[in-house]
This record gives structure tokens, sequence and C-alpha cells, in this order.
């Protein structure tokens, strides 16, 4: 084949800047971007699991970074990306049934993917700040 | 031997590799596990959040906190490693950039797995 250099430009098939954005592809681009955010993630796992595993100092040190405020926000953002990824899981376990591929249900779900995300984050940090004795 | 032939006609009438579907299985089976245990994993934030290290400790001492914990470090990495290989795939097309990102996630995705596996041992042998 070699370089095909003297081939005209061939046309392109429309792509992102095209299209007049639409849940469900706002959140597919977001399955992918929070996928990616999950991957440095565990990252901040596998530290935080070393200083503790190295004893008191590494245990103090780890728990001074998640307990400051940009350390809260990274980990706010962590647990919703892990979420969201989540559930726009269970909705690809959905389509891979062959079910849910009608233009309605694909809005519905992909809405509830968002909705339920950030519904179930706050939840989620509500027991958690309680628990930390962050409303007492 | 079928250098004029296009690589197409070359593979037609040899029927399916028989090995196309291992990455989308091993992708939607790590899919399942991980959603217990990214369950179990934010169960667990939420128990030690503010406790002292004694608890700490205490926590990952039980062995199936050490057992769930290591299975999330696996099944984690497999599936990301998965994942980041298609968004490579994807969006790097020239062979040398390609082929050195597809080489790094893997370490990458083998380091952060087998480093967090470490601390869990420690810390479930009582470090």
């Amino acid at each position: 084949m070699g370089k095909a250099e003297a081939q005209p430009a061939r046309p392109l098939s429309p792509h992102l800047t095209i299209f007049r954005p639409y849940i469900n592809m706002m959140m597919s681009i977001l399955h992918r971007i929070t996928g990616a955010a999950n991957y440095f993630g565990t990252l901040l796992l596998a530290a935080w699991l070393t200083a503790t595993a190295s004893g008191p100092d590494g245990f103090m040190a780890a728990n001074a970074v998640t307990a400051s405020p940009i350390g809260l926000i990274i980990l706010f953002l962590y647990s919703w990306s892990l979420i969201h990824h989540g559930l726009g899981g269970i909705r690809h376990f959905i389509w891979d049934t062959g079910r849910g591929f009608e233009l309605p249900t694909i809005r519905l779900m992909s809405w509830a993917t968002l909705a339920g995300s950030v519904t179930i984050t706050l939840i989620i940090w509500f027991i958690g700040l309680t628990k930390w004795g962050a409303f007492s | 031997m079928n250098r004029y032939g296009t690589p197409l006609k070359r593979v037609r009438g040899l029927g399916s590799a028989q090995a196309g579907t291992e990455h989308f299985w091993g992708q939607r089976l790590s899919a399942v596990a991980n959603l217990f245990l990214v369950t179990f994993l934010i169960y667990s934030v939420i128990q030690l959040a503010g406790e002292p290290l004694d608890v700490v400790r205490a926590y990952f001492r039980s062995p199936v906190v050490a057992l769930l914990a290591a299975l999330f470090a696996f099944s984690s990495a497999y599936h990301m490693r998965l994942g980041m290989q298609v968004i490579i795939e994807d969006y790097v097309h020239a062979n040398t950039p390609k082929f050195i990102l597809l080489i790094l996630n893997t370490f990458f995705a083998a380091a952060v797995a087998l480093t967090s596996v470490i601390a869990i041992i420690k810390l479930s042998l009582g470090a």
C-alpha cells in the first residue's frame, strides 16, 4: 500500500463537533472519562494502603492528606466517579441482554445514571461525614 | 506465498480465530466482580473514616476483609487494564507510541495491584 499521498482527502463521517449533544452521548463520554479517572484513582488507594501498612507515621501522613480540603474534594470526585462508572456499567449489562434499545428507554437510563450517581454519592457522603463526626 | 492476495482473501474460508471474545468476556466478568467489590470498598471507607490506626489494623486483620481487598486489587487492575487498552487503541494509531503505551498500561496495572496486595498482606499479618 505505502503512503497514500496521491489520494484526495477522504470525506470524514460526522463526529462529536457535528452532532447536537444528547444525554446518552454525554453519558457515553462520561463513562470513558470516569473509567480513566478510576484508573488513576487506584494509585491513591495503593498509596493509602502502603502508607498505612508502613506504621503510625505513614498512617498519620496519609490521613492528613485525605482529610485536607483538597484531599476531601479528590475523594468526593473519586467516589462519584466510581459510582457513576458502576451505574453506567449496569446500563451496559442491560443493553448486553438485548433490552432497552428504544430511544425513550435509552434517554431514561442515561438520565437515571447521572441522577443515580449524584444521589448515591451524596447519601454515602452524608453517612460517611456523620460517622466521621463532621455534623456533631 | 500469497503475496498478491489481500489480507481478506487470505483469511476467507478459514472460519473465525476462535479467540475474539476474551477481552469482552474478561471485561464484563471483572465488571460484575467490581460492582460487589466497590460496594465493599465504600463500606470499608465509611467504617474506617476518622478511626485511629488500631481500629484500621484490627479491621484488616479479618481474613474476609483481607481477601475482599486483595480481590478488589486484582479485579480492578484487570478491568482497568482492559479499559485503558481500548482507549489507547482508539486514540493512538502510530505503532511506536501505541505499543509503548500498551506496555506501560500493563506495567501500571500490575504495579498498582501488587503494591496494594503487599500492603494488604502486611496489614493482614499485623503490620
